[in-house]
């Protein structure tokens, strides 16, 4: 965990909201995509100037110039803050942003409901019981990082499991059946992580507990990149393959399946990929809250809500949010880093009120 | 492009109820036909299941003399669409948006759209008369509009068959006409559900009346929805009385007296 200096925050987080003529859609979704990618791309490099050593942005060009071009290293200071600190947890960043943001735009398909979240599947309490259960067992102490993303994998993929279990037994994966089945057994989850955490005799396990549920990015090395990153490229293909069958399930599964969807078999599969995917990125990051909520409708109202579109959006703009998030998180309360959570809902909070208020939401959930 | 319906001795049930019974259909190619009855008798239930949607519990479902449950999902929605009330669309979704989802049984669900794709929607749309609208976010629309924007989806779908759930509903006097009678051009064969009957009366080619959840013969509307079975079903006294100028029949219905008060 690095310490961090105050800089000053030169982006706005938000600024990824437009508001032209729906008319003018069809010009200004290429135009959109070209804008977030350009963001995106400036933000990658800008986001590594900051932290506890504030480098200029020429500074870190030039090692990334370097680095790229196989040239020697000028200043091995700055190449190791910049390239093996940094970039990488910059691109982690990016990678978990872009995840939850498509997971939340996919959820909010799959259960038809703007309020939908990443979590709702019981995935994230499921993933702290996997990983209060590595804290507070002492495991942490002893094999470090990767003992507690697995248990929080476990933990996240077994919950997932018991949800789809329950919900299909009960009628099959509806909406309604969802949200209530997740929401239920996700309170119960997160009863045992309490449990849990007060039996241990450690008191700095609920510390690192409830860290460890706000969020974070520290400690991002290039080799935990593969993993999450590669995750999201399959899940994100997969759902852009059906991207079609996403559409048609958003407007209901009786007009889905007139439309000769396979309604069963799209959500189940949507419910795999969500539950695969989320259980990931909360192995890798911790509970990150609002990206997958806010960012969605962000997307929605920039491009228009049809998956094809939407979910390339959603993801580029949950990378350029979660980007900014992560430098905010570093330098705002020196020397302490804040978990990702208290930013994210700092910001994402009244951003969801604005973006909810701004229009009627006509998403209403059935089945 | 029309299709040639039949259903026999066909029940729908919904979990263990069943909710109509003896169902009889032979509906001929290109025919439009109304089904009436009073709210709950199950109208939608059962366009549901000759949409193939929900299984019958009894008898079987012929589109063009394929059995239609037999079919997979995507070979079903070529032969037969369903419009039903669909309330809550997505709001962000645009008018040809909407219009487009009726291309889904057509190509691959990783597929973009393509020219081909774009004259369809525009044919569909002009078919309903809201061209000027095609880049209109629906909840922008008014609900005549909207109504007919999913008529518009279902034309897409090039089904010969189509099935309408209340086409009409919240629809002023003027759009319930210009609806029907669009329905009626339509070179396609269609089956909808209907509350009014007068409607039914002077649009439908022939009736279904679902009775205490049984399916009345399929018969012209002069003769099923005669004044008897108006009183038997729907519990009102009904007089047809001859159009003076069109020459149609419509159903006078008397105001409730109070023996009929339940």
């Amino acid at each position: 965990m690095s310490s961090v200096q105050l800089a000053p925050a030169r982006s706005s987080p938000a600024h990824t909201v437009a508001g032209a003529p729906w008319s003018a859609r069809r010009l200004r979704t290429p135009l959109a995509f070209f804008l977030v990618t350009l963001a995106l791309l400036a933000s990658l490099v800008l986001s590594t100037a900051f932290g506890a050593e504030a480098l200029s942005p020429a500074t870190v060009l030039d090692v990334l110039v370097r680095r790229m071009t196989d040239r020697p290293v000028a200043d091995l200071a700055h190449d190791t803050i910049v390239w093996q600190l940094r970039v990488p947890r910059a691109l982690l960043a990016a990678v978990v942003g872009a995840g939850l943001a498509l997971a939340g735009a996919a959820m909010q398909t799959l259960v038809r409901n703007p309020l939908a979240d990443p979590y709702l599947l019981g995935v994230s309490s499921g993933a702290s019981v996997g990983a209060t259960a590595v804290i507070t067992s002492g495991l942490f102490a002893g094999a470090g990082a990767l003992t507690l993303s697995g248990g929080a994998l476990a933990g996240a993929l077994g919950a997932a499991a018991l949800v789809f279990a329950v919900a299909t037994a009960q009628g099959g994966l509806t909406p309604l059946r969802l949200v209530l089945t997740g929401t239920v057994l996700g309170s119960a989850f997160s009863a045992i992580a309490s449990y849990l955490v007060f039996r241990s005799p450690d008191p700095a396990a609920a510390q690192s507990v409830l860290f460890w549920l706000l969020g974070s990015l520290a400690g991002a090395e290039w080799y935990r990149l593969a993993i999450p990153a590669i995750t999201v490229g399959v899940v994100a293909a997969a759902l852009l393959a059906g991207s079609g069958w996403l559409d048609a399930l958003a407007t209901g599964s009786d007009t889905a399946a007139s439309l000769g969807v396979p309604v069963r078999a799209v959500r189940a599969g949507l419910f795999v990929l969500l539950a695969i995917l989320v259980g990931v990125l909360v192995a890798v990051s911790g509970g990150i809250g609002f990206v997958g909520l806010v960012v969605p409708h962000a997307a929605r109202l920039l491009v228009g809500a049809r998956h094809r579109v939407l979910l390339p959006a959603s993801a580029m703009c949950g990378a350029l949010f979660l980007l900014w998030v992560d430098v905010v998180t570093r330098i705002l309360v020196r020397p302490t880093e804040i978990p990702l959570s208290v930013v994210s809902g700092l910001i994402g909070a009244p951003a969801f009120l604005v973006l909810l208020g701004r229009r009627r939401y006509r998403f209403g959930a059935d089945g | 492009m029309t299709a040639h319906l039949r259903a026999e001795g066909l029940a729908c049930s919904v979990g263990q109820r069943t909710v109509v019974r003896d169902v009889d259909l032979d509906i001929r190619p290109g025919e439009t036909i109304g089904i009436v009855g009073p709210n709950g008798c199950g109208k939608s239930t059962l366009l549901r299941v000759l949409a193939g949607l929900r299984a019958p519990s009894a008898g079987h479902v012929l589109v063009g003399g394929v059995r239609l449950h037999r079919l997979g999902a995507r070979r079903r929605a070529r032969e037969v669409a369903l419009v039903g009330q669909e309330q809550d669309l997505p709001s962000d979704l645009l008018a040809r948006e909407v219009v487009e989802l009726g291309l889904t049984p057509y190509r691959a669900p990783w597929n973009g759209t393509g020219p081909r794709e774009r004259a369809a929607v525009a044919a569909a749309l002009a078919a309903v008369e809201l061209a000027d609208l095609a880049d209109r976010p629906v909840d922008q629309l008014s609900g005549g509009e909207r109504r007919r924007v999913l008529l518009a989806r279902g034309l897409a779908q090039q089904t010969p068959l189509l099935l309408l759930d209340e086409p009409t509903n919240h629809l002023d006097v003027r759009h319930q006409l210009h609806l029907m009678r669009l329905v009626r051009r339509l070179d396609r064969t269609v089956v909808l559900a209907l509350h009014d009957l007068t409607l039914a009366a002077t649009t439908c080619d022939r009736v279904l009346v679902l009775h205490e959840g049984r399916g009345l013969p399929l018969a012209p509307p002069c003769e099923a929805l005669r004044p008897g079975v108006v009183g038997a079903v729907f519990g009102v006294d009904a007089t047809p009385i001859r159009h003076p100028v069109t020459g149609d029949t419509h159903l006078l219905i008397a105001p409730l007296t109070p023996e009929h008060t339940p």
